[in-house]
């Protein structure tokens, strides 16, 4: 009787992810349907997932018209110059917001977290003129400045609660079989932060990877423009678009999130520390 | 393993210093002009249909090619952001020198100073090629903040087999429907699991306000300097024919009522609905995604007293901190000339605002896929009075697209609709 409610339940648990995949992942098989299907296809009154006359003209226009392979290259360049900068900035502030407590620190902490509440409209035009008169306006490093700081603070709060998960007896442990502060950070902190890293780096690349308002505005010229700057122009007025370039666009600017995700999950678990401590 | 570790990370540390230095390298550096060499100038076009976008290409490359002392960079915006990025580019001092936008926006820009007047800028013979009603579209304070370029009049598409089913003939392009044989054509095409009109109501305002001239409508009164929002039988009037043929005669599908005109497109070519009013680029959707065999077939604008319609027109400016004004002029002059303004609005499927351009257009494509509905159409195109209202935009977000909405999902009045519009007008006229 137990076993038979057992399966039931397990069923039951299968058929609610079963069902919550479908969820996740019809849209993105949509948008692989949508990017096959020719124009009179995508205004049929019963729409078929699997288009009956699939072609690749969409990624031709999308690829011939707004230089998306351009636009693609400009967006890897800045999201993987952003994450990487953002981690680097935010791994030593991290450690020292963690384990240093102060009042000084408390303030910093209250600092970051109230300036996510600035609208980025109200700071766009400064920034704007700032970057204008350093001379990095219309530039990739301008807006790889610009996502550093606009990730930071969320990186700074994230990457701090995993140090804060480092047990600070295997840092003592370490200290007291005579490894140095700095050895101590090398060999044992940052192989514990991984997961954190990973995490910090990916938002921040996808935050890059996907951003478009600053890129709209600051960079000026076309071909330093970024994906989701070159998708926008497939759509028009009201709401109007062009479905088939736009879905293969869309699906082309998509790939390199899942990838580099696919890529770095794995590091993304955090039982490395499972047991580490014992009493 | 942990040095190979360290090692990685002060590999990636160079390699983001390296990286950071190279992409500073990515880009202008700098908006400075330059002192010799061919003046430059920057235009941001919102062209986005695939035909419009390479009739826009194709001429600012002649451009080029004919003008080696003038270049220009053309810039690609979409519509969704441009105003968002004008207003940055204008108040950081980095505008484009010409900019594509469209007359009931360019007003507020204009009376901020970040475009020029173009009255002493363009020649006669440009200002004579438009009607002055196109014109006073543009026309600011005295001031003329764009040269008008496409027009987009709303006109009615029909399924032919439909029409000949229903033994309905089709009117010619100088002489369309009344208001109630539109009404009474569309009832005579209802029949179950068929409508004979779909109304794209996702976004009402504009359209209402746009027919409402139909009846003389004007909705923004202005006396002695103020202006406010009245509602008489005259603005009632579309809003009423429209609720009507939705819930009393039920010609109108209920369900299109949440819909973008592209949205009623599977329906239409699906047989659900037999008409649509809709803007005269919709043919464009009709040529490229109409199944085969399918027949449509263009209407005139509907009748009321007139037909007329307010005109927003898509424009062309110079930004008042352009350097080259002078120059940017003359690109207008070529860019917009009679060939050229056809070339742009065939690739639109828009309606030039030039008579000649006219003419050209309607001798290119023989009248045929509704451009003879389409050319005759632009005389009846003249300003309205909200497009001249401080506010308009705030009105029409905040009070009159949920007040038209409601109305339309028949949640409230004919009279509770007037009340709200009006008490919005008080809130945000100055």
């Amino acid at each position: 009787m137990f076993g038979k409610t057992s399966r039931v339940g397990r069923t039951l648990q299968y058929l609610a992810l079963a069902g919550y995949l479908i969820f996740l992942g019809f849209p993105l098989v949509w948008l692989l349907s949508t990017a096959f299907k020719p124009p009179r296809e995508l205004v049929q009154l019963h729409p078929s997932l699997i288009p009956t006359n699939p072609t690749t003209q969409n990624f031709v226009q999308a690829f011939t018209e707004q230089e998306l392979g351009r636009a693609a290259l400009n967006s890897l360049q800045v999201s993987l110059a952003s994450a990487v900068l953002t981690v680097l900035v935010a791994m030593p502030a991290s450690y020292a917001l963690a384990r240093f407590r102060s009042k000084l620190g408390t303030a910093a902490l209250g600092w970051v977290l109230l300036s996510q509440l600035f609208p980025f409209v109200l700071l766009i035009i400064p920034i704007f003129l700032i970057l204008r008169q350093v001379g990095l306006a219309n530039t990739h490093a301008g807006l790889v400045l610009i996502y550093v700081v606009w990730a930071l603070p969320f990186a700074l709060w994230m990457l701090q609660g995993f140090v804060r998960n480092i047990p600070r007896e295997l840092e003592e442990a370490a200290s007291v079989d005579g490894a140095t502060r700095l050895q101590v950070l090398r060999r044992v902190v940052f192989p514990l932060l991984a997961p954190g890293i990973v995490a910090t780096a990916l938002f921040s690349f996808i935050s890059a990877w996907n951003e478009f308002f600053f890129a709209l505005v600051l960079v000026k010229t076309p071909e330093l423009a970024t994906l989701p700057v070159a998708l926008a122009r497939f759509v028009g007025i009201e709401g109007t678009a062009r479905l088939g370039p736009l879905a293969a666009g869309s699906l082309l600017a998509t790939l390199p999130s899942l990838i580099f995700f696919a890529f770095m999950q794995r590091r993304l678990s955090s039982g490395s520390l499972a047991g580490a401590v014992k009493g | 393993m942990l040095r190979t570790r360290f090692r990685r990370l002060a590999a990636a540390t160079a390699v983001a210093v390296v990286g950071l230095g190279a992409l500073a390298a990515c880009g202008d550096g700098g908006d400075d002009e330059a002192t010799s060499g061919p003046v430059k100038l920057r235009f941001l076009s919102l062209a986005w249909q695939k035909e419009s976008l390479q009739a826009n290409k194709d001429l600012v490359a002649k451009w080029n090619a004919e003008h080696p002392d003038i270049q220009v960079e053309y810039v690609q915006g979409d519509w969704n952001s441009i105003h968002d990025q004008l207003v940055t580019s204008f108040e950081g001092g980095d505008a484009p020198d010409i900019v594509h936008y469209e007359a009931s926006a360019i007003g507020e820009f204009s009376k901020q100073g970040y475009l020029a007047d173009l009255s002493d800028l363009i020649s006669d013979d440009l200002k004579g090629q438009i009607d002055q009603g196109v014109w006073d579209t543009v026309t600011f304070d005295d001031k003329v903040a764009g040269v008008p370029f496409l027009l987009e009049s709303q006109v009615v598409i029909a399924n032919k087999k439909l029409l000949d089913a229903a033994g309905i003939a089709v009117p010619p392009a100088d002489g369309g429907w009344t208001w109630d044989e539109f009404q009474a054509n569309a009832q005579k095409l209802t029949k179950p699991g068929q409508y004979g009109v779909a109304w794209a109501l996702k976004s009402p305002t504009n359209r209402v306000l746009n027919l409402a001239l139909n009846f003389d409508g004007k909705f923004f009164y202005t006396d002695g300097g103020r202006t406010e929002v009245r509602i008489g039988d005259a603005e009632k009037e579309v809003p009423k024919r429209i609720h009507d043929m939705i819930y009393t005669t039920k010609s109108a599908s209920p369900e299109a009522l949440g819909m973008s005109g592209a949205d009623t497109l599977p329906g239409f070519f699906g047989g659900k609905y037999a008409m649509l009013p809709g803007s005269v680029s919709l043919r464009q959707q009709m040529v490229e995604q109409a199944p085969e065999g399918f027949e449509w077939v263009t209407l005139p604008p509907v009748k009321g007293l007139s037909t007329k319609q307010a005109a927003n027109p898509q424009t062309l400016s110079i930004a008042e901190d352009s350097k080259h004004k002078k120059q940017a002029a003359e690109f207008l002059e070529y860019f917009l000339n009679p060939t050229n303004m056809a070339a742009l609005a065939k690739g639109d499927w828009l309606v030039p605002t030039g008579k000649q351009a006219n003419e050209e257009l309607v001798k290119l494509t023989g009248g045929k896929q509704g451009w003879d509905v389409a050319a005759d159409s632009a005389a009846d195109l003249t300003v309205a009075p909200f497009q001249m209202a401080d506010g308009y935009p705030e009105w029409k977000t905040k009070y009159a697209t949920p007040a038209l909405q409601q109305y339309f999902a028949n949640k409230i009045t004919l009279d509770q609709l007037a009340t709200q519009l009006v008490d919005g007008g008080k809130q945000v006229l100055r």
